[in-house]
Protein backbone atom coordinates (compact mmCIF):
# COMPACT_ATOMS: atom_id res chain seq x y z
CA UNK A 1 0.00 0.00 0.00
CA UNK A 2 1.05 3.81 -0.55
CA UNK A 3 2.56 5.35 1.91
CA UNK A 4 1.27 8.91 3.35
CA UNK A 5 3.95 11.46 2.03
CA UNK A 6 3.79 15.10 1.51
CA UNK A 7 5.84 14.69 -1.31
CA UNK A 8 2.89 12.39 -2.82
CA UNK A 9 -0.06 14.30 -2.46
CA UNK A 10 -1.56 11.51 -4.95
CA UNK A 11 -1.93 9.30 -1.49
CA UNK A 12 -3.50 11.63 0.29
CA UNK A 13 -7.23 11.11 1.20
CA UNK A 14 -6.58 7.52 0.23
CA UNK A 15 -6.85 6.78 3.98
CA UNK A 16 -4.72 4.14 5.40
CA UNK A 17 -7.05 1.56 4.15
CA UNK A 18 -5.33 -1.92 3.86
CA UNK A 19 -5.69 -2.69 0.14
CA UNK A 20 -3.61 -4.48 -2.95
CA UNK A 21 -1.76 -1.65 -5.34
CA UNK A 22 -1.11 -2.51 -8.42
CA UNK A 23 2.52 -1.35 -9.70
CA UNK A 24 0.74 1.72 -11.62
CA UNK A 25 1.70 5.33 -10.50
CA UNK A 26 -0.97 6.87 -8.43
CA UNK A 27 -1.88 9.35 -11.25
CA UNK A 28 -3.25 6.35 -13.65
CA UNK A 29 -5.59 4.96 -10.79
CA UNK A 30 -9.39 5.35 -11.99
CA UNK A 31 -10.26 6.66 -8.87
CA UNK A 32 -10.95 11.29 -8.81
CA UNK A 33 -10.21 11.22 -5.49
CA UNK A 34 -6.67 12.04 -4.42
CA UNK A 35 -7.97 14.36 -1.49
CA UNK A 36 -9.38 17.21 -3.73
CA UNK A 37 -6.42 16.90 -5.62
CA UNK A 38 -6.17 17.22 -9.60
CA UNK A 39 -2.80 15.03 -10.52
CA UNK A 40 -1.29 14.87 -13.67
CA UNK A 41 2.08 13.94 -15.00
CA UNK A 42 4.20 12.30 -17.77
CA UNK A 43 7.54 10.31 -17.99
CA UNK A 44 9.46 10.66 -20.89
CA UNK A 45 12.95 9.28 -21.91
CA UNK A 46 15.94 11.73 -22.61
CA UNK A 47 19.46 10.46 -24.00
CA UNK A 48 20.95 12.36 -20.96
CA UNK A 49 22.81 12.07 -17.94
CA UNK A 50 20.76 12.80 -14.82
CA UNK A 51 23.14 15.44 -14.04
CA UNK A 52 22.50 17.45 -16.72
CA UNK A 53 18.54 16.96 -16.71
CA UNK A 54 18.51 18.05 -13.00
CA UNK A 55 20.97 21.10 -13.91
CA UNK A 56 18.15 22.19 -15.94
CA UNK A 57 15.52 22.09 -13.09
CA UNK A 58 17.88 24.09 -10.91
CA UNK A 59 18.01 27.25 -13.41
CA UNK A 60 14.76 29.59 -13.98
CA UNK A 61 16.62 30.64 -17.76
CA UNK A 62 16.92 27.13 -19.00
CA UNK A 63 13.40 26.15 -17.13
CA UNK A 64 11.55 28.83 -19.28
CA UNK A 65 12.94 27.77 -22.81
CA UNK A 66 10.90 24.80 -22.41
CA UNK A 67 7.77 25.98 -20.31
CA UNK A 68 5.44 27.21 -23.68
CA UNK A 69 4.04 30.67 -24.07
CA UNK A 70 1.75 30.64 -21.55
CA UNK A 71 4.14 29.54 -18.10
CA UNK A 72 7.06 31.03 -16.58
CA UNK A 73 9.33 31.39 -13.57
CA UNK A 74 10.69 33.94 -12.11
CA UNK A 75 13.45 34.22 -9.08
CA UNK A 76 11.11 34.33 -5.45
CA UNK A 77 12.52 35.32 -2.28
CA UNK A 78 15.90 33.22 -0.95
CA UNK A 79 15.11 30.14 -3.18
CA UNK A 80 11.85 30.38 -3.44
CA UNK A 81 10.80 30.09 -7.22
CA UNK A 82 7.76 31.96 -8.86
CA UNK A 83 5.25 30.03 -11.49
CA UNK A 84 3.81 32.78 -13.89
CA UNK A 85 0.52 31.35 -15.53
CA UNK A 86 -0.41 33.18 -18.35
CA UNK A 87 -4.35 32.73 -18.77
CA UNK A 88 -6.96 34.30 -21.04
CA UNK A 89 -7.69 36.83 -18.53
CA UNK A 90 -5.31 37.40 -16.38
CA UNK A 91 -1.75 36.46 -15.00
CA UNK A 92 -1.37 33.68 -12.04
CA UNK A 93 1.34 34.20 -9.90
CA UNK A 94 1.93 31.09 -7.83
CA UNK A 95 4.74 31.30 -5.05
CA UNK A 96 6.56 28.30 -4.33
CA UNK A 97 9.57 26.91 -1.80
CA UNK A 98 12.00 23.48 -2.76
CA UNK A 99 10.86 20.93 -0.76
CA UNK A 100 13.48 18.28 -2.08
CA UNK A 101 17.01 18.93 -4.36
CA UNK A 102 18.82 15.87 -4.45
CA UNK A 103 21.11 15.86 -7.26
CA UNK A 104 20.48 13.50 -10.37
CA UNK A 105 17.63 12.26 -8.43
CA UNK A 106 14.75 14.79 -7.93
CA UNK A 107 13.37 18.35 -7.53
CA UNK A 108 10.24 19.72 -6.34
CA UNK A 109 8.33 22.89 -5.13
CA UNK A 110 5.69 23.03 -3.07
CA UNK A 111 3.72 26.53 -2.88
CA UNK A 112 3.70 28.97 0.25
CA UNK A 113 1.40 29.23 2.55
CA UNK A 114 -1.55 31.82 1.29
CA UNK A 115 -0.63 31.18 -2.53
CA UNK A 116 -3.13 31.51 -4.93
CA UNK A 117 -3.02 27.55 -5.77
CA UNK A 118 -2.18 24.78 -3.99
CA UNK A 119 0.25 23.05 -6.09
CA UNK A 120 3.30 21.06 -5.79
CA UNK A 121 5.51 19.97 -8.77
CA UNK A 122 8.15 17.19 -8.86
CA UNK A 123 10.57 16.03 -11.21
CA UNK A 124 12.30 12.83 -10.63
CA UNK A 125 15.20 11.26 -12.89
CA UNK A 126 15.74 7.46 -12.94
CA UNK A 127 18.30 5.45 -15.40
CA UNK A 128 16.43 4.21 -18.15
CA UNK A 129 17.28 0.53 -18.89
CA UNK A 130 19.40 -0.66 -21.95
CA UNK A 131 21.53 2.42 -22.21
CA UNK A 132 18.43 4.59 -23.13
CA UNK A 133 19.16 7.10 -21.12
CA UNK A 134 17.19 8.69 -17.80
CA UNK A 135 13.29 8.39 -17.51
CA UNK A 136 12.18 11.98 -16.23
CA UNK A 137 9.23 12.13 -14.51
CA UNK A 138 7.30 15.02 -14.29
CA UNK A 139 4.42 15.21 -11.10
CA UNK A 140 1.66 18.36 -10.68
CA UNK A 141 -0.63 17.66 -7.89
CA UNK A 142 -2.81 20.75 -7.27
CA UNK A 143 -5.80 21.95 -5.70
CA UNK A 144 -8.15 24.22 -7.17
CA UNK A 145 -9.96 26.91 -5.65
CA UNK A 146 -13.88 25.62 -5.28
CA UNK A 147 -13.21 22.14 -5.88
CA UNK A 148 -13.91 20.52 -9.52
CA UNK A 149 -15.90 23.29 -10.62
CA UNK A 150 -13.17 25.73 -10.29
CA UNK A 151 -10.93 23.11 -12.23
CA UNK A 152 -13.35 23.15 -15.15
CA UNK A 153 -13.24 26.99 -14.99
CA UNK A 154 -9.39 26.74 -15.39
CA UNK A 155 -9.47 24.70 -17.95
CA UNK A 156 -11.89 27.05 -19.73
CA UNK A 157 -9.27 29.69 -19.01
CA UNK A 158 -6.58 28.00 -20.86
CA UNK A 159 -4.99 26.16 -17.72
CA UNK A 160 -3.88 22.81 -18.69
CA UNK A 161 -1.05 21.51 -16.19
CA UNK A 162 -1.14 17.85 -17.95
CA UNK A 163 -0.23 19.47 -21.65
CA UNK A 164 2.25 21.99 -20.17
CA UNK A 165 3.91 19.39 -18.00
CA UNK A 166 3.74 17.32 -21.52
CA UNK A 167 4.84 19.95 -23.48
CA UNK A 168 7.88 21.02 -21.47
CA UNK A 169 9.37 17.66 -20.90
CA UNK A 170 9.14 17.12 -24.70
CA UNK A 171 10.66 20.66 -25.27
CA UNK A 172 13.94 19.19 -22.64
CA UNK A 173 14.09 16.23 -24.68
CA UNK A 174 14.75 18.11 -28.05
CA UNK A 175 16.82 20.72 -26.15
CA UNK A 176 18.94 17.73 -24.63
CA UNK A 177 19.14 15.16 -27.59
CA UNK A 178 19.39 17.76 -30.39
CA UNK A 179 20.31 20.93 -29.00
CA UNK A 180 17.01 22.87 -30.02
CA UNK A 181 13.29 22.45 -29.78
CA UNK A 182 11.84 21.86 -33.59
CA UNK A 183 9.61 24.25 -35.07
CA UNK A 184 8.20 24.84 -38.52
CA UNK A 185 8.62 28.53 -38.56
CA UNK A 186 10.21 29.78 -41.96
CA UNK A 187 11.44 32.72 -40.44
CA UNK A 188 13.40 34.37 -37.23
CA UNK A 189 11.04 35.95 -35.05
CA UNK A 190 11.02 39.62 -35.32
CA UNK B 1 10.42 33.50 -53.78
CA UNK B 2 7.33 31.79 -55.67
CA UNK B 3 5.93 28.30 -54.33
CA UNK B 4 3.16 26.21 -55.00
CA UNK B 5 0.84 27.29 -52.00
CA UNK B 6 -2.45 24.50 -51.08
CA UNK B 7 -5.80 26.89 -51.01
CA UNK B 8 -8.12 24.38 -50.94
CA UNK B 9 -9.72 21.32 -52.53
CA UNK B 10 -8.07 21.18 -55.76
CA UNK B 11 -7.06 24.20 -55.45
CA UNK B 12 -3.23 24.85 -55.62
CA UNK B 13 -1.35 27.85 -56.62
CA UNK B 14 2.06 29.85 -57.19
CA UNK B 15 2.15 32.30 -54.84
CA UNK B 16 5.00 34.70 -53.78
CA UNK B 17 5.96 34.25 -50.22
CA UNK B 18 8.69 35.34 -47.97
CA UNK B 19 12.02 33.32 -48.46
CA UNK B 20 13.08 30.90 -45.18
CA UNK B 21 15.46 32.10 -43.04
CA UNK B 22 18.02 29.87 -40.93
CA UNK B 23 16.31 29.58 -37.30
CA UNK B 24 17.72 26.69 -35.78
CA UNK B 25 21.33 25.82 -35.45
CA UNK B 26 20.98 22.81 -37.52
CA UNK B 27 19.36 24.36 -39.96
CA UNK B 28 20.23 24.72 -44.16
CA UNK B 29 18.43 26.78 -46.86
CA UNK B 30 18.35 24.78 -50.08
CA UNK B 31 17.86 26.83 -53.21
CA UNK B 32 15.63 23.88 -54.84
CA UNK B 33 16.65 22.79 -58.95
CA UNK B 34 13.99 20.01 -58.75
CA UNK B 35 10.91 18.62 -57.31
CA UNK B 36 8.41 16.24 -58.31
CA UNK B 37 4.61 15.72 -57.40
CA UNK B 38 4.06 12.70 -55.31
CA UNK B 39 1.15 10.38 -55.33
CA UNK B 40 0.50 11.88 -51.43
CA UNK B 41 0.55 15.18 -52.88
CA UNK B 42 -3.12 13.93 -54.31
CA UNK B 43 -4.45 12.95 -51.13
CA UNK B 44 -3.84 16.63 -49.95
CA UNK B 45 -4.87 18.10 -53.65
CA UNK B 46 -7.92 16.19 -52.51
CA UNK B 47 -8.62 17.13 -49.00
CA UNK B 48 -8.74 13.90 -47.80
CA UNK B 49 -5.78 14.39 -45.51
CA UNK B 50 -7.05 16.76 -42.96
CA UNK B 51 -4.43 19.41 -41.00
CA UNK B 52 -3.73 21.51 -43.70
CA UNK B 53 -4.18 25.57 -43.90
CA UNK B 54 -4.42 27.70 -46.81
CA UNK B 55 -1.19 29.33 -47.99
CA UNK B 56 0.35 25.91 -47.20
CA UNK B 57 4.18 25.07 -48.94
CA UNK B 58 3.51 21.19 -50.32
CA UNK B 59 6.22 19.19 -51.47
CA UNK B 60 8.07 16.60 -50.20
CA UNK B 61 10.29 15.16 -53.15
CA UNK B 62 13.34 17.70 -54.00
CA UNK B 63 17.14 18.81 -54.35
CA UNK B 64 19.07 22.05 -54.81
CA UNK B 65 21.68 23.28 -53.75
CA UNK B 66 23.03 24.53 -49.99
CA UNK B 67 22.94 28.51 -49.70
CA UNK B 68 23.08 29.19 -46.60
CA UNK B 69 24.08 27.03 -43.31
CA UNK B 70 23.41 27.44 -39.58
CA UNK B 71 26.83 26.66 -36.89
CA UNK B 72 25.11 23.08 -36.89
CA UNK B 73 24.94 22.14 -40.10
CA UNK B 74 27.71 19.93 -41.41
CA UNK B 75 26.61 21.16 -44.99
CA UNK B 76 28.47 23.84 -47.36
CA UNK B 77 26.98 26.31 -49.57
CA UNK B 78 27.22 25.11 -52.85
CA UNK B 79 26.99 21.54 -52.12
CA UNK B 80 24.35 19.90 -54.06
CA UNK B 81 21.90 17.48 -52.08
CA UNK B 82 18.94 15.44 -52.19
CA UNK B 83 17.03 15.57 -49.16
CA UNK B 84 14.53 13.17 -47.61
CA UNK B 85 11.10 14.19 -46.98
CA UNK B 86 11.26 12.34 -43.40
CA UNK B 87 12.57 14.97 -41.06
CA UNK B 88 14.73 13.17 -38.45
CA UNK B 89 16.80 14.44 -35.89
CA UNK B 90 19.26 11.59 -35.36
CA UNK B 91 19.97 11.26 -31.90
CA UNK B 92 16.79 10.12 -30.62
CA UNK B 93 16.05 6.91 -29.68
CA UNK B 94 14.50 5.60 -32.90
CA UNK B 95 16.91 7.54 -34.81
CA UNK B 96 19.59 5.87 -33.36
CA UNK B 97 17.51 2.65 -34.19
CA UNK B 98 17.68 3.48 -37.70
CA UNK B 99 13.62 4.14 -37.95
CA UNK B 100 14.12 7.35 -39.02
CA UNK B 101 10.27 7.72 -39.83
CA UNK B 102 9.42 7.28 -36.05
CA UNK B 103 12.11 10.22 -34.95
CA UNK B 104 10.75 11.91 -31.26
CA UNK B 105 12.33 14.79 -31.75
CA UNK B 106 11.14 16.87 -35.24
CA UNK B 107 7.41 16.97 -34.74
CA UNK B 108 6.95 20.61 -32.91
CA UNK B 109 5.53 19.80 -29.81
CA UNK B 110 2.13 21.54 -30.52
CA UNK B 111 1.37 19.89 -33.70
CA UNK B 112 2.43 15.96 -31.80
CA UNK B 113 -1.06 16.17 -30.33
CA UNK B 114 -3.00 15.13 -32.70
CA UNK B 115 -1.20 12.22 -33.61
CA UNK B 116 -0.77 11.40 -29.90
CA UNK B 117 -4.36 11.29 -29.44
CA UNK B 118 -4.97 9.01 -32.53
CA UNK B 119 -2.11 6.60 -32.41
CA UNK B 120 -1.11 6.65 -29.21
CA UNK B 121 2.09 8.15 -30.17
CA UNK B 122 2.99 10.87 -31.95
CA UNK B 123 4.33 10.72 -35.55
CA UNK B 124 7.41 12.38 -37.05
CA UNK B 125 8.12 15.69 -38.96
CA UNK B 126 7.25 15.90 -42.61
CA UNK B 127 8.13 18.20 -45.31
CA UNK B 128 5.17 20.11 -47.00
CA UNK B 129 2.40 18.04 -45.55
CA UNK B 130 -0.22 18.16 -42.63
CA UNK B 131 0.38 19.73 -39.68
CA UNK B 132 0.16 16.57 -38.45
CA UNK B 133 3.86 15.84 -39.52
CA UNK B 134 4.67 19.94 -38.10
CA UNK B 135 3.18 21.78 -40.96
CA UNK B 136 6.65 22.34 -42.26
CA UNK B 137 6.74 24.08 -45.43
CA UNK B 138 7.42 22.07 -48.90
CA UNK B 139 9.92 21.52 -51.28
CA UNK B 140 7.82 22.73 -54.35
CA UNK B 141 9.09 26.28 -54.19
CA UNK B 142 12.23 27.89 -54.82
CA UNK B 143 13.79 28.03 -51.56
CA UNK B 144 13.55 25.39 -48.44
CA UNK B 145 14.84 25.50 -44.64
CA UNK B 146 15.84 21.96 -44.21
CA UNK B 147 16.05 21.21 -40.45
CA UNK B 148 18.36 18.85 -39.04
CA UNK B 149 20.96 19.39 -42.28
CA UNK B 150 23.76 17.63 -40.87
CA UNK B 151 21.44 14.28 -40.93
CA UNK B 152 19.54 14.36 -43.59
CA UNK B 153 20.17 15.54 -47.00
CA UNK B 154 22.65 13.51 -48.81
CA UNK B 155 25.86 15.14 -50.70
CA UNK B 156 25.57 14.38 -54.75
CA UNK B 157 29.11 13.86 -56.20
CA UNK B 158 29.09 15.90 -59.65
CA UNK B 159 27.94 13.86 -62.37
CA UNK B 160 24.99 12.52 -62.23
CA UNK B 161 21.61 14.33 -63.12
CA UNK B 162 18.86 16.04 -60.96
CA UNK B 163 16.46 13.25 -62.58
CA UNK B 164 19.22 10.48 -62.26
CA UNK B 165 18.97 10.44 -58.36
CA UNK B 166 15.60 13.14 -56.90
CA UNK B 167 13.82 9.97 -56.12
CA UNK B 168 16.17 9.23 -53.47
CA UNK B 169 13.82 11.74 -51.37
CA UNK B 170 11.05 9.87 -50.93
CA UNK B 171 9.39 6.71 -53.54
CA UNK B 172 12.91 4.88 -54.34
CA UNK B 173 13.60 4.47 -50.56
CA UNK B 174 10.10 3.32 -50.23
CA UNK B 175 9.45 1.14 -53.40
CA UNK B 176 13.11 -0.43 -52.13
CA UNK B 177 11.66 -0.94 -47.99
CA UNK B 178 8.51 -2.05 -49.40
CA UNK B 179 10.14 -4.44 -51.01
CA UNK B 180 12.71 -5.60 -47.95
CA UNK B 181 9.54 -5.65 -45.83
CA UNK B 182 8.19 -8.49 -47.97
CA UNK B 183 11.84 -10.55 -47.16
CA UNK B 184 12.34 -11.73 -50.36
CA UNK B 185 14.38 -14.61 -50.60
CA UNK B 186 16.04 -16.03 -54.37
CA UNK B 187 13.88 -17.58 -56.34
CA UNK B 188 10.26 -16.33 -54.41
CA UNK B 189 7.31 -15.24 -56.40
CA UNK B 190 6.15 -11.76 -55.82
CA UNK B 191 2.85 -9.78 -56.43
CA UNK B 192 2.81 -5.94 -56.17
CA UNK B 193 -0.52 -4.41 -56.32
CA UNK B 194 -0.24 -0.83 -57.87
CA UNK B 195 2.27 0.65 -60.73
CA UNK B 196 2.15 4.05 -59.43
CA UNK B 197 5.96 4.94 -58.79
CA UNK B 198 6.24 2.98 -55.40
CA UNK B 199 4.83 -0.15 -56.73
CA UNK B 200 7.46 0.36 -60.14
CA UNK B 201 10.17 0.55 -57.55
CA UNK B 202 9.60 -2.19 -55.61
CA UNK B 203 9.24 -4.08 -58.87
CA UNK B 204 12.31 -3.13 -59.65
CA UNK B 205 13.89 -3.86 -56.01
CA UNK B 206 12.56 -6.97 -55.71
CA UNK B 207 13.61 -8.29 -58.63
CA UNK B 208 17.43 -6.72 -57.51
CA UNK B 209 17.03 -8.84 -54.35
CA UNK B 210 16.35 -11.74 -56.42
CA UNK B 211 12.84 -12.48 -56.68
CA UNK B 212 12.22 -14.99 -59.43
CA UNK B 213 8.85 -13.94 -60.63
CA UNK B 214 7.35 -10.34 -59.74
CA UNK B 215 4.01 -10.19 -60.98
CA UNK B 216 2.50 -6.44 -61.36
CA UNK B 217 -1.13 -6.03 -61.11
CA UNK B 218 -2.78 -2.51 -62.53
CA UNK B 219 -5.39 -1.23 -65.24
CA UNK B 220 -3.34 1.57 -66.86
CA UNK B 221 -1.78 0.31 -69.69
CA UNK B 222 0.96 2.76 -69.82
CA UNK B 223 1.76 1.78 -66.16
CA UNK B 224 1.49 -2.23 -66.95
CA UNK B 225 4.11 -1.31 -69.86
CA UNK B 226 6.51 0.21 -67.65
CA UNK B 227 6.44 -2.78 -64.89
CA UNK B 228 7.14 -5.17 -67.94
CA UNK B 229 9.99 -2.90 -69.04
CA UNK B 230 11.37 -3.01 -65.71
CA UNK B 231 10.71 -7.61 -66.43
CA UNK B 232 7.54 -8.49 -64.74
CA UNK B 233 4.84 -10.20 -65.18
CA UNK B 234 1.48 -8.23 -65.35
CA UNK B 235 -1.92 -8.94 -64.33
CA UNK B 236 -4.81 -6.23 -65.72
CA UNK B 237 -7.20 -6.43 -63.17
CA UNK B 238 -9.41 -5.56 -66.02
CA UNK B 239 -8.77 -8.26 -68.01
CA UNK B 240 -8.20 -11.31 -65.84
CA UNK B 241 -9.34 -12.33 -62.45
CA UNK B 242 -6.40 -11.45 -60.43
CA UNK B 243 -6.52 -13.99 -57.77
CA UNK B 244 -6.78 -17.26 -59.87
CA UNK B 245 -4.17 -15.73 -62.40
CA UNK B 246 -1.72 -15.61 -59.27
CA UNK B 247 -2.47 -19.39 -58.56
CA UNK B 248 -1.72 -20.29 -62.05
CA UNK B 249 1.32 -18.28 -62.21
CA UNK B 250 2.73 -19.68 -59.17
CA UNK B 251 1.79 -23.29 -59.53
CA UNK B 252 -1.13 -23.68 -57.23
CA UNK B 253 1.27 -22.28 -54.40
CA UNK B 254 0.49 -18.32 -54.41
CA UNK B 255 2.95 -15.33 -54.30
CA UNK B 256 5.71 -15.91 -51.38
CA UNK B 257 5.32 -12.29 -51.11
CA UNK B 258 2.81 -9.88 -51.52
CA UNK B 259 3.23 -5.98 -51.84
CA UNK B 260 0.35 -3.47 -51.30
CA UNK B 261 1.37 -0.19 -53.24
CA UNK B 262 -2.13 0.95 -53.46
CA UNK B 263 -2.96 1.78 -49.77
CA UNK B 264 -6.62 3.79 -48.96
CA UNK B 265 -5.54 6.41 -50.99
CA UNK B 266 -8.78 8.07 -50.63
CA UNK B 267 -8.54 7.60 -46.73
CA UNK B 268 -6.95 10.26 -44.31
CA UNK B 269 -5.49 10.25 -40.68
CA UNK B 270 -8.80 10.65 -38.73
CA UNK B 271 -11.26 8.18 -38.35
CA UNK B 272 -14.14 10.83 -39.17
CA UNK B 273 -12.42 12.16 -42.62
CA UNK B 274 -12.29 8.44 -42.96
CA UNK B 275 -15.85 8.21 -43.04
CA UNK B 276 -16.06 11.50 -45.09
CA UNK B 277 -13.91 9.96 -47.77
CA UNK B 278 -15.90 6.80 -48.18
CA UNK B 279 -18.95 9.03 -48.39
CA UNK B 280 -17.62 11.32 -50.98
CA UNK B 281 -16.15 8.15 -52.66
CA UNK B 282 -18.15 5.10 -51.80
CA UNK B 283 -16.70 3.10 -55.07
CA UNK B 284 -12.95 4.30 -54.54
CA UNK B 285 -13.20 3.80 -51.28
CA UNK B 286 -14.18 0.50 -51.07
CA UNK B 287 -12.42 -0.80 -53.97
CA UNK B 288 -8.85 0.63 -52.32
CA UNK B 289 -9.81 -1.07 -49.06
CA UNK B 290 -10.45 -4.31 -51.17
CA UNK B 291 -6.89 -4.20 -52.22
CA UNK B 292 -5.51 -5.70 -48.69
CA UNK B 293 -7.88 -8.34 -48.32
CA UNK B 294 -7.25 -9.54 -51.73
CA UNK B 295 -3.41 -9.62 -51.43
CA UNK B 296 -4.14 -10.94 -47.60
CA UNK B 297 -5.80 -14.01 -49.43
CA UNK B 298 -3.64 -14.21 -52.09
CA UNK B 299 -0.48 -14.69 -50.24
CA UNK B 300 0.37 -18.20 -49.97
CA UNK B 301 0.18 -19.90 -46.29
CA UNK B 302 2.99 -18.66 -44.22
CA UNK B 303 3.86 -15.91 -46.58
CA UNK B 304 4.72 -12.11 -45.99
CA UNK B 305 2.18 -8.97 -46.50
CA UNK B 306 4.37 -5.41 -47.20
CA UNK B 307 2.22 -2.63 -47.07
CA UNK B 308 3.90 0.47 -48.26
CA UNK B 309 0.91 2.38 -49.54
CA UNK B 310 -0.78 5.14 -47.08
CA UNK B 311 -3.40 3.89 -44.76
CA UNK B 312 -4.33 6.56 -41.87
CA UNK B 313 -7.65 5.85 -40.10
CA UNK B 314 -9.61 2.28 -40.09
CA UNK B 315 -10.13 -0.48 -41.81
CA UNK B 316 -13.21 -2.15 -42.44
CA UNK B 317 -13.94 -5.68 -42.34
CA UNK B 318 -9.96 -6.23 -42.14
CA UNK B 319 -9.89 -10.12 -42.55
CA UNK B 320 -8.31 -11.00 -38.99
CA UNK B 321 -8.94 -14.84 -39.85
CA UNK B 322 -6.62 -15.07 -43.00
CA UNK B 323 -4.10 -13.55 -41.04
CA UNK B 324 -3.90 -15.88 -38.86
CA UNK B 325 -5.09 -19.02 -40.00
CA UNK B 326 -2.89 -18.54 -43.06
CA UNK B 327 -0.06 -18.00 -40.31
CA UNK B 328 1.28 -14.56 -42.24
CA UNK B 329 3.66 -11.41 -41.58
CA UNK B 330 2.64 -7.98 -42.27
CA UNK B 331 4.98 -5.58 -41.84
CA UNK B 332 4.40 -1.57 -42.94
CA UNK B 333 5.66 1.64 -42.23
CA UNK B 334 6.42 5.75 -43.33
CA UNK B 335 10.05 5.13 -44.87
CA UNK B 336 13.18 5.50 -42.83
CA UNK B 337 14.66 7.02 -45.73
CA UNK B 338 18.32 8.14 -44.67
CA UNK B 339 18.75 4.48 -43.69
CA UNK B 340 18.40 3.98 -47.59
CA UNK B 341 19.92 6.67 -49.54
CA UNK B 342 23.67 5.98 -49.34
CA UNK B 343 23.52 2.34 -50.37
CA UNK B 344 20.73 3.50 -52.91
CA UNK B 345 23.22 6.20 -54.31
CA UNK B 346 25.50 3.97 -54.83
CA UNK B 347 23.46 1.70 -56.49
CA UNK B 348 22.49 4.43 -58.74
CA UNK B 349 26.08 5.48 -59.72
CA UNK B 350 26.79 1.65 -60.28
CA UNK B 351 24.08 1.36 -62.91
CA UNK B 352 22.11 -0.83 -61.16
CA UNK B 353 18.93 1.36 -61.02
CA UNK B 354 17.57 3.72 -63.35
CA UNK B 355 14.67 6.16 -62.33
CA UNK B 356 14.41 7.97 -65.14
CA UNK B 357 12.33 5.85 -67.17
CA UNK B 358 9.49 7.15 -64.20
CA UNK B 359 9.49 10.73 -65.76
CA UNK B 360 6.65 11.61 -67.88
CA UNK B 361 6.68 15.32 -67.21
CA UNK B 362 8.73 18.31 -66.79
CA UNK B 363 7.08 21.22 -66.30
CA UNK B 364 8.15 24.95 -64.70
CA UNK B 365 7.34 25.52 -60.72
CA UNK B 366 4.84 28.14 -62.31
CA UNK B 367 3.02 25.34 -63.71
CA UNK B 368 2.61 23.19 -60.90
CA UNK B 369 -1.35 23.46 -60.65
CA UNK B 370 -1.22 22.04 -64.25
CA UNK B 371 0.66 19.18 -63.05
CA UNK B 372 -1.50 17.95 -60.32
CA UNK B 373 -4.61 18.53 -62.35
CA UNK B 374 -2.92 15.84 -64.85
CA UNK B 375 -1.64 13.54 -62.07
CA UNK B 376 -4.57 13.11 -60.86
CA UNK B 377 -7.12 13.20 -63.83
CA UNK B 378 -4.79 11.15 -66.24
CA UNK B 379 -2.51 8.48 -64.19
CA UNK B 380 -1.93 6.37 -67.41
CA UNK B 381 -0.26 8.93 -69.60
CA UNK B 382 1.18 11.33 -66.27
CA UNK B 383 3.27 8.68 -64.18
CA UNK B 384 5.73 11.37 -62.78
CA UNK B 385 5.95 15.14 -62.96
CA UNK B 386 9.39 16.92 -62.06
CA UNK B 387 8.96 20.95 -61.53
CA UNK B 388 11.86 23.50 -61.98
CA UNK B 389 11.68 26.42 -60.19
CA UNK B 390 13.25 29.24 -61.76
CA UNK B 391 12.87 27.79 -65.45
CA UNK B 392 10.90 29.43 -68.08
CA UNK B 393 9.52 26.21 -69.77
CA UNK B 394 10.69 26.54 -73.30
CA UNK B 395 14.00 25.24 -72.09
CA UNK B 396 12.58 22.25 -70.56
CA UNK B 397 11.16 20.72 -74.03
CA UNK B 398 13.58 17.73 -74.44
ZN1 LIG C 1 6.35 11.28 -51.93
ZN1 LIG D 1 15.17 11.42 -34.01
Amino acid sequence: MRQHDPAHPQAMGQGEAEQDHDSAPGRTARTLDFGGYQVVGRTVTIAADPALIHDHFRDPARLNAILGSHLRVEPGAGDHLVWVLATSSREIRVETAPVHDRPGEMRAWRSVEGAELDVEIKVQLREAPAGRGTEVEAHVAYRPKWGLAGHLAARLRGIDPKAQGRQALKRLKMLLETGEIATARNRRAG
Amino acid sequence: MRALTWQGKHDVRVETMPDPQIVNPRDAIIEVTSTAICGSDLHLYDAVIPGLKAGDILGHEFMGRVVETGPGSTLKPGQRVVVPFTISCGACFFCRAGQFAACDNSNPVETQEASELLFGHPVSGFFGYSHLTGGYPGGQAEYVRVPFSDVGPLVIPEGPTDEEVLFLSDILPTGWMAAENAQIAPGDNVAVWGCGPVGLFAVQSALLMGAGQVIAIDHHPRRLELARSLGAKTVDYRQSHVLEALMEMTGGIGPDAVIDAVGMESHGFSPDNLMDAAKQKIGIGADRAHVLRLALTAVRKGGRVSIPGVYGGLADKFPLGTLMEKGLQIRTGQTHVQAYTKQLLHRILEGEIDTTFLISHRLPLEQAATGYRNFRDNQNDWTKVVLKPGRSGADLLP
